[in-house]
């Protein structure tokens, strides 16, 4: 499981494209396990991705990764990924399927949603909730940009670990 | 003067049924509590359901957590949804995306219960 301030788990997964995607040549890079099923990964998702294009400028990576069993959860098959990615809903953010689950495992992750910040050495910096209220859209992943500003500017987050809130991962059985 | 709560009539019942794999319920029974309250009617009569298999969830219809029902009747329609063990998703009034309904329509649905009772004894 990853720790704070440790090295956080190299990955390479495919998107709803097949094109492999790896966390790091960036200032920043942002993990986030997500899905398609679970309310507050839905009710955080819009924020997650206006963070994906508001620093989209300052060089940060966001990579959404949908763990979930799909066999007991058909709404999280690659196909149901593929059609929101074909609907504009992960602008700017490529949509990655962990089928073996061996990288939600690795990072120690908990909920969708539940966001992992790397630094530009590919150190943990930041994990958790993107903010304090998934029913407060005007929160507007306060705790993520945060993250990611105190990265960006060489400082430790603070906080640099939140509770992740969200639908348990379903791990396949 | 303090006004008592209504009691529901008979054989109306409210539940709320939910899986612990979901950290919703908790919010969804405070509101379900809340709309009742403004509805002068009792809180204390929920009938909390825990759903912890797949069987059990289907046998019980249950697409999700939380469900509620008044007297049989889900709050919000669950469409098409599989019955399975999981968080459900309601969509709030203003369109956003919620793990718990909208209070609104929880006291609708309350205030609405009475007249469907009076409909069936005509």
């Amino acid at each position: 499981m990853t720790a704070l301030g440790g090295p956080a788990p190299a990955f390479a997964l495919p998107d709803t494209d097949g094109n492999i995607h790896e966390p790091g040549g960036a200032p920043a890079t942002v993990v986030v396990f997500t899905c398609n099923h679970c309310p507050y990964a839905l009710a955080w998702h819009g924020r997650i991705v206006a963070v994906a294009r508001d620093y989209r400028e300052q060089g940060v990576r966001v990579l959404a990764v949908n763990p979930n069993d799909a066999e007991r959860y058909p709404r999280d098959s690659l196909e149901a990924m593929r059609a929101r990615v074909e609907r504009g809903e992960f602008e700017g953010v490529p949509y990655l399927r962990d089928e073996s689950q061996d990288v939600a495992r690795a990072y120690g992750a908990k909920t969708t949603p539940d966001v992992f910040v790397l630094d530009a050495a590919g150190v943990l910096r930041y994990r958790g909730a993107p903010d304090g209220d998934h029913d407060d859209p005007a929160q507007n992943a306060a705790l993520l940009r945060s993250a990611l500003d105190a990265v960006l500017d060489g400082r430790d987050p603070d906080p640099g670990e939140t509770p992740p809130v969200g639908c348990s991962i379903k791990w396949r059985t | 003067m303090e006004v008592a709560p209504l009691p529901w009539p008979e054989g109306m019942r409210v539940e709320l049924l939910f899986w612990s794999g979901c950290p919703s319920h908790p919010a969804a029974l405070a509101d379900l509590r809340q709309a009742m309250a403004e509805q002068k009617l009792d809180p204390g009569t929920i009938v909390l359901r825990e759903i912890q298999t797949q069987a059990q969830a289907e046998l019980e219809h249950f697409v999700g957590s939380p469900t509620i029902r008044i007297d049989g009747v889900d709050v919000q329609s669950p469409g098409g949804e599989p019955p399975g063990l999981t968080c459900r998703i309601y969509r709030r009034r203003d369109g956003r995306i919620s793990p718990t309904p909208d209070p609104a329509d929880l006291r609708d649905a309350l205030r609405a219960e009475p007249i469907s009772i009076v409909e069936r004894s005509v």
